[in-house]
């Protein structure tokens, strides 16, 4: 694997929308080729190498390649856009949109994530070391086929509409979740260790939901169901088992209605 | 204004009986002429294709619905739009294309002419809007007809005058161009929530059937003699077993002879013909009823009808059969959007996939490319994919390539996860036939606007005739290697001119020309009953008062051009 | 002498009343009355003929005070801020007609800009739950003449749309509905006890921020399933007799406002209302429909969407259409620090926005186009009075319900004053030069 470093060393005045600092859009190319790479600054066409400092270089391909970013990065957006493959680390806190479509490869944001982060991801892997935003691995407004694949892991909390429409992989929340978690989802799953507030799960068709801490209000949707023995992380613990959303369709499988499944520790 | 010559390209022009022969196209003053001046701009055809600039008979391209498919679909616009380039504004839309889009694409094609296909009249400005926001090609709109309250009262009595008046009124107050029946009597059931599905159903209150509605608009549009005929689309769209309906349907075409001055000889157009072809009675017997239905077109020489070709994309589909949306809606829990509009029609809008590897989209494609392979007379049928029902519009080409190309269509059908079905369910797969040029400009030219009652105007390269030229990069001298050239060479024209401006030069728009806005003006005699009639319903039933409704200022139909129709004599 | 404008459009709420009567003098140089209008309406009109109007441009100058300038100084300096601008947003359009939205756009594709309507701070959540799960609805017509089902949720039209409920809602005598308001149930959906919930045969009073969960538990209901005892302050068999209220008419309609569109929730309780109107289409015909407040926005959603793809926050920036509120929208936008220049036009941001929203403003160059004095016109650079769209000059507007109607020019502007459209040409072509656009 060969490491690209990239650090700011001009922050810019607006924002700067960098859909290029990505393994794909590196790969094969040497640390002056990667400085000449486009990024936009309002409706200004610019090149990276006029905000950051580029050092080593990327590897053949995508799977070959990591990157780090070092300095201020709060007003850069797409860190990671449409990654396939490859390493990405993010050192400090960033803005909008990381690892959105990404479709594989791992990113490391040692700092927060700000909205939109892995929108409609694929596969791959996003680990967020501080607080992500809303909207984290949502579906792009107006699409029914959100996050199908991979996994997100969040050490602190997560913002609102998170996992809306989503239809697979996995989004694991060390903290606490804002409203509006998994609404519309047809599958996957979410597991919040802290406390998740009100909304959750709403018009959901299947999936599962996971919370270790409270739950603020319950949507009436869910239809208490029992209590259920899990392992969820290595964790042993009894949790009290809804199905929901009945007031959403549901459709059947073998003869047995599928519904969302939501778990929560007693 | 300019002249040019367009030399030595293979002209097919099926006004003229000009099958490939090398001609010259002269251009001047915005018409074709027998010949011009030494100082005329010359474009080089050698090695090329010419054929008058294609006529697109039914696609949804302008108005409330399609609009509604827009702001609903920002999913339809992700990573696909095209940036401002020169002068071609920005735009996007892969299966609804913005206003700017929709007209350099259609350009880009070849087509000159387009018509939006059903225009409700109470939001006839919105229609006119979008229009005029749409480069290039002239366009007209027909506005719906068959669940309009007037048309139902009307024709329950037989009042043919009465309801000729009222169609005359409408075409004038909204600029519309024909009358345009969907799902007869079946929406205006829908705003009840009900549907008529046979032609025998009657219409809750009104207490009228689909099959008085039809014949009844038949006889007034021959009464005013207008230049289209009546437009169909038929009870009953898209349900396994349709294909009865549909052949219903035409019957009550039977007796009638078309009579107008614009040299149309049908009296019922029957559209996106595809979604009316189906035999079987659910989804797992689901056949083709292509050869019932082309058999009887064939020996019915007062219908025509365009395909409906199913392009196998993700696209939107919408239509005024409200209660057929809410009904694919129940099939594929996708988004839906409604609208029922007071007295006259309603929409729906829901996205749908067309899979090739779902056994049912697959035989929906063979049946709309079996339709135009069975039928004897090009000049009655003519290619559409009920843009975007069906597919988008810049499919053509492709549909083209599968037209002129039986090795195109066998390698697809090959690639189907459900190859058998598509063997077993429909006969395509026994079609060797191939669309020749020539068959293919009367089936995107000349047909369409003999249909439309533009024979004198567009659709042919006759002296005289608008002069709209498409010249594309295909030489019928060559044997065709790879299919595929084929979509290519249909999808960027060499070069396009419309009314004599040159728009598009090596695929790209060098003039938005001067497009027009066609709509029918019907004189009647003045018809006091049904004066009141309307200025009662508006006070009424209305939202909006008649002098509102009836105001469609210049700057909506900034460029008319208006088909004479006098009907007082008759 | 005096003559009578019948016909008249009210340009001020999405109602969009047709009916009006206007009397202006002979010369058609003064309005003196207004007939079947709301007060609302009235006042409109009206105000159009106060004497201290402001009639020509002001730039703000350091010390705080306005200099008057011309027209011209002022297309070119709002020429000079676009063209200059890095991340430029145009905003409002919604007290205007489409004919000047439409330049309007033309100037935001040359200049690269961001462009936005009300509906960012309005029913901008509307578009997106319709965007996420679409939207039955129908013309006002047709409540008119088949409604016997009526629900108002989070909206109280007796005060913002004070004549929507005599003209299409509840009182009329139409087609199928000749009993008027008896052949009508209404529900109204409220925590508060408006003047609107008063008329109402049930009034749920909802707990504050739970309408989502409230919307849920309508749809369980109807579909038979287990309910929680009380669901949002509402006790369980008030729901059911809710549910069964509804599925029991033949044709049911939603009026929804900012009570849901703008609370906890936002775009998810429009979405659940929307899930709710289509279960309901199982059981009967059902519809819904937002209620629009600027008389126009609707009619800029129209403009930029068949232009553009998307009917709200479109950013122009990278030279084709993007969107994504919460990126591209105003309020992110200013409070993000993300633009450099703002230009207001139909509307009133610094009335309506947070304050954190209308600060930036202040502090960047700004035009602000609009008749009156306004928080607005106040913390920008450049105040541009135009005479007012629906009364001084004409042009096409959208209803709530999509339905296009002309609104017609009834008097004279005060001498010398541009229309929106005529100042927005001036700007598109001078800003044309300054870029080298043919």
């Amino acid at each position: 694997m060969e490491t690209v470093t990239i650090t700011m060393k001009n922050l810019p005045t607006l924002y700067l929308e960098a859909d290029t600092i990505s393994p794909d859009a590196f790969a094969g190319k040497t640390a002056a080729q990667i400085a000449e790479l486009p990024a936009f600054e309002g409706n200004v066409p610019t090149t990276l190498g006029a905000y950051f400092t580029v050092s080593g270089s990327a590897g053949a391909t995508a799977a070959d390649t990591k990157i780090v970013v070092k300095g201020d990065v709060k007003k850069v957006k797409y860190l990671g856009f449409k990654m396939s493959a490859g390493e990405l680390v993010i050192e400090g806190s960033t803005d909008l949109y990381v690892g959105a479509w990404m479709t594989g490869g791992k990113i490391l944001a040692k700092g927060d994530v700000a909205a939109f982060a892995a929108l409609a991801m694929k596969g791959g892997e996003l680990t967020v070391e501080g607080n992500a935003g809303n909207y984290l691995g949502a579906a792009y407004r107006g699409d029914w086929r959100g996050m199908s694949g991979g996994k997100i892991f969040v050490k602190g909390n997560a913002g609102s509409d998170i996992g809306m429409y989503m239809t697979g992989g996995e989004i694991t929340v060390g903290g606490d979740v804002d409203v509006h978690a998994l609404t519309h989802a047809e599958g996957g799953k979410l597991i919040v260790k802290g406390n998740a507030k009100s909304k959750l799960g709403g018009q959901m068709v299947e999936g599962t939901i996971i919370v270790f801490g409270s739950i603020e209000v319950m949507m009436p949707g869910f239809k208490p169901n029992g209590e259920v023995e899990l392992e969820v992380e290595g964790t042993k613990a009894k949790f009290a088992h809804f199905i929901g959303d009945t007031g959403e369709r549901h459709k059947k499988k073998k003869g047995v209605m599928q519904y969302g499944n939501l778990y929560k520790k007693i | 204004m300019s002249e040019y010559i367009i030399k030595n390209g293979h002209v097919f022009d099926p006004v003229q009986g000009i099958k490939g022969d090398k001609k010259d196209i002269a251009i001047k003053d915005g018409k074709i002429v027998d010949k011009v001046g030494s100082g005329a701009k010359v474009i080089d055809a050698s090695g090329k294709t010419v054929m008058a600039g294609a006529v697109e008979i039914h696609a949804h391209i302008a108005g409330p619905k399609v609009n509604l498919g827009r702001i609903y679909r920002p999913e339809d616009k992700l990573f696909t739009c095209t940036p401002t380039k020169g002068m071609e504004r920005m735009g996007g839309g892969a299966s609804i294309p913005t206003t700017f889009k929709t007209g350099y694409e259609y350009a880009k094609m070849g087509y000159t002419t387009a018509m939006e296909a059903a225009m409700p009249p109470l939001f006839s400005r919105h229609t006119h809007e979008e229009i005029r926001d749409t480069p290039i090609i002239d366009e007209g709109a027909f506005p719906v007809f068959g669940n309009n309250w007037f048309v139902l009262e009307y024709l329950k009595n037989h009042e043919i005058e009465n309801a000729a008046a009222y169609i005359a009124w409408l075409l004038r107050v909204t600029k519309g161009y024909a009358v345009k029946v969907v799902n007869p009597g079946g929406t205006e059931a829908w705003a009840w929530g009900l549907n008529c599905l046979s032609v025998n159903d009657p219409v809750p209150y009104f207490d009228i059937t689909p099959a008085e509605i039809v014949r009844g608009l038949i006889e007034a549009n021959e009464y005013l003699g207008l230049p289209h005929s009546m437009h169909i689309h038929p009870n009953n769209l898209g349900n396994p077993g349709c294909y009865e309906t549909t052949l219903d349907t035409m019957r009550l075409a039977e007796g009638f002879k078309a009579k107008n001055k614009f040299g149309r000889e049908q009296v019922l157009h029957l559209t996106h013909t595809q979604f009316h072809s189906y035999k079987g009675t659910n989804w797992g017997d689901f056949e083709s009823g292509a050869k019932e239905v082309t058999d009887y077109v064939n020996k019915n020489k007062n219908i025509t009808i365009d395909t409906g070709n199913v392009t196998l994309d993700e696209t939107t589909t919408m239509t005024a059969d409200g209660p057929f949306e809410h009904h694919l809606t129940g099939l594929n829990h996708l988004k839906w959007a409604n609208v029922d509009v007071e007295l006259e029609t309603a929409a729906g809008v829901v996205p749908y996939i067309y899979s090739p590897n779902i056994s049912v989209c697959a035989i929906q494609w063979a049946i709309g490319l079996e339709i135009p392979l069975m039928m004897k007379d090009p000049m009655r049928c003519f290619i559409t994919t009920d843009h975007p029902n069906a597919g988008p519009f810049t499919r053509y080409p492709r549909v083209f390539k599968w037209l002129m190309s039986a090795k195109a269509r066998n390698t697809l059908i090959d690639s189907f996860k459900h190859k058998d079905k598509v063997l077993s369910q429909t006969s395509l797969g026994s079609l060797d036939r191939e669309i020749s040029l020539y068959e293919l400009a009367q089936m995107t030219r000349a047909g369409p606007a003999k249909s439309l009652g533009l024979s004198a105007v567009c659709g042919g390269l006759k002296p005289g005739m608008d002069a709209d030229v498409a010249v594309y990069n295909f030489n019928p001298d060559k044997p065709v290697a790879n299919p595929d050239d084929i979509e290519t060479a249909f999808s960027r024209c060499a070069a396009v001119f419309k009314s004599g401006v040159q728009v598009v030069s090596n695929g790209d728009i060098v003039s938005n020309g001067n497009k027009r806005t066609l709509w029918v003006d019907v004189k009647v005699n003045e018809n006091a009953q049904v004066a009141r009639d309307i200025s009662e319903k508006f006070v009424k039933y209305y939202s909006m008062t008649q002098n509102n409704y009836e105001a469609l200022g210049h700057h909506f139909v900034p460029n008319p051009f208006a088909l004479e129709v006098d009907a007082t004599q008759v | 002498m005096t003559k009578t404008i019948t016909d008249v459009i009210c340009p001020f709420c999405g109602t969009l009343c047709d009916d009006l009567e206007v009397v202006v003098s002979d010369d058609g140089k003064q309005l003196l009355e207004v007939y079947n209008s709301c007060v609302i309406g009235t006042e409109k009109f009206l105000h159009s003929q106060a004497k201290d109007r402001v009639t020509r441009p002001r730039m703000h100058q350091e010390d705080g005070s306005w200099k008057e300038v011309s027209y011209d100084e002022a297309v070119e300096y709002t020429a000079q801020m676009l063209a200059k601008a890095k991340k430029p947003l145009m905003f409002g359009w919604s007290s205007t007609n489409c004919e000047a939205q439409s330049v309007g756009n033309e100037i935001a594709e040359i200049s690269k800009a961001c462009c936005d309507n009300t509906a960012a701070t309005c029913h901008g959540t509307t578009l997106i739950a319709v965007q996420d799960i679409g939207l039955p609805s129908c013309t006002l017509g047709e409540i008119k003449n088949r409604a016997d089902r009526v629900v108002f949720w989070g909206c109280n039209p007796a005060h913002a749309h004070p004549r929507h409920m005599s003209r299409y809602s509840i009182f009329p005598r139409g087609f199928f509905t000749g009993k008027g308001q008896m052949s009508r149930k209404l529900i109204v959906v409220d925590p508060r006890c408006t003047d609107t919930a008063k008329m109402a045969d049930m009034h749920l009073q909802v707990e504050q921020g739970r309408d989502y969960e409230l919307l849920d538990a309508l749809r369980v209901a109807l579909k038979g399933e287990w309910l929680p005892d009380v669901v949002a302050g509402i006790p369980a068999e008030k729901i059911r007799e809710a549910a069964d209220t509804l599925k029991s008419g033949r044709f049911g309609i939603i009026f929804f406002g900012m009570g849901v569109t703008q609370s906890l929730s936002k775009n998810h309780n429009i979405d659940g209302a929307i899930a709710l109107t289509k279960d309901l289409n199982e059981h009967t015909k059902f519809s819904i429909m937002p209620m629009r407040g600027h008389y126009n926005v609707t009619g800029s959603g129209e403009v930029f969407a068949w232009q553009f793809g998307f009917p709200f926050s479109v950013d122009l920036t990278r030279g084709f259409p993007r969107y994504n509120p919460g990126d591209t929208s105003t309020i992110d936008l200013l409070t993000r620090g993300e633009l450099d220049a703002m230009f207001t036009i139909g509307s009133d941001p610094g009335a309506h926005f947070p304050i954190s929203a209308v600060k930036p403003i202040a502090n960047m160059p700004s035009v602000c186009v609009d008749p009156h004095l306004t928080p607005t016109s106040g913390v920008s650079k450049l105040h541009v009075p135009v005479a007012f769209n629906g009364v001084e000059c004409g042009g096409n507007c959208y209803r709530m319900d999509n339905v296009p109607i002309d609104c017609r020019k009834v008097v004279e502007p005060p001498e010398g004053m541009l229309t929106d459209e005529q100042f927005l040409i001036k700007v598109r072509d001078r800003l044309k030069q300054l870029k080298g656009v043919a």
